[in-house]
């Protein structure tokens, strides 16, 4: 199991290195950025938060985006909540170390120690990897003059679409997603920039919260 | 770049954690709520995906981040590790711009 976290652990410090450039090339500081990567500590979240100010989105809009994104961490904390049985100080780092791939690897066990072991033991490595990966990419990319010139500014959708491809295996987020693309497009010239998410955000609310027959 | 959306932002994704593992079970369970938070990802993820590829300071554009997002498609149907998919697509987009 520790050889699982490890290896999850790995892969998503080779992310991190693609969100320390990103970061980078979207005029954030190397500190701003490790800040991301230490405190917000999800990837959807950051990459999203960094791609709307790279694109010359409001700040406040990366900040919309970025919480609306972590919006399904609160979910996976109810389903770990009773796994972790965390209190106290505990929780308050539990918490922090709720994310996609923690999640997976507790809620693939049975066992409930097992759980907890799978828990921790990927949430400390992914971050320490995490961390590490983010700092090397920031400070690899701060050396390049122009990072435009290899292409990192054309990164982010393939980022966001790397993301999103594992969350598309049904017809209905597919239609979904297609739909908030369309959607975004078509208000694009109208609103400023970072809002088009925004009015998708909504009108995805009010698409769940309709009841079905 | 400002400080203060960041660390607010950074503020707001903890305190969604801590909700999760905190609040009472009964306020998460709700289907609209278990059917509705999945598909927020989903809308925003090809939202920022169709902005940040066919736009530019407010307009729509088509230039190499269109074939660089293609690249990344096909990286992502092979399943390709996610630093692959994203060194595809700014390859494509930096060799495009060479021509």
């Amino acid at each position: 199991m520790i050889r699982d976290a490890l290896g999850i652990a790995v892969a998503t410090g080779a992310y991190a290195l693609s969100f320390g450039a990103i970061s980078v090339t979207a005029g954030l500081s190397i500190p701003q950025t490790c800040v991301l990567s230490l405190l917000m500590f999800t990837g959807a979240s950051q990459f999203a938060y960094v791609g709307v100010l790279g694109a010359g989105g409001n700040a406040w809009a990366g900040f919309a985006t970025a919480a609306l994104l972590g919006s399904r961490n609160a979910l996976y904390g109810l389903r770990l909540a009773s796994i972790l049985e965390a209190a106290g100080l505990r929780r308050f780092v539990a918490a922090h170390f709720v994310i996609d791939e923690t999640t997976a690897m507790a809620i693939a066990r049975d066992d409930p120690a097992l759980a907890r072991l799978a828990f921790w033991s990927t949430g400390v490595a992914i971050f320490t990897l995490w961390n590490l990966g983010t700092l090397i990419g920031a400070l690899a990319t701060r050396t390049i003059p122009d990072p435009r010139v290899l292409g990192f500014d054309a990164a982010p959708p393939a980022a966001f679409l790397a993301l999103l491809a594992p969350r598309l295996r049904a017809k209905e987020p597919l239609a979904i997603a297609f739909a908030a693309a369309l959607i975004s497009l078509v208000c694009l010239p109208f609103v400023p920039a970072g809002v088009p998410l925004l009015i998708v955000a909504v009108l995805v609310v009010v698409y769940g919260l309709v009841p079905r027959r | 770049m400002s400080w203060i959306p960041l660390l607010a932002a950074c503020a707001a994704c903890y305190a969604i954690k801590l909700a999760g593992v905190s609040l009472p079970q009964r306020y998460l369970q709700d289907p609209r709520v278990q059917r509705t938070v999945p598909l927020l990802p989903v809308a925003l993820l090809a939202s920022l995906i169709a902005t940040q590829t066919f736009s530019s300071g407010g307009h729509l554009t088509l230039d190499v981040r269109a074939p660089a997002l293609a690249v990344a498609g096909i990286a992502v149907l092979l399943r390709a590790p996610f630093l692959l998919v994203v060194a595809a697509a700014a390859a494509t987009a930096a060799l495009l711009r060479l021509v």
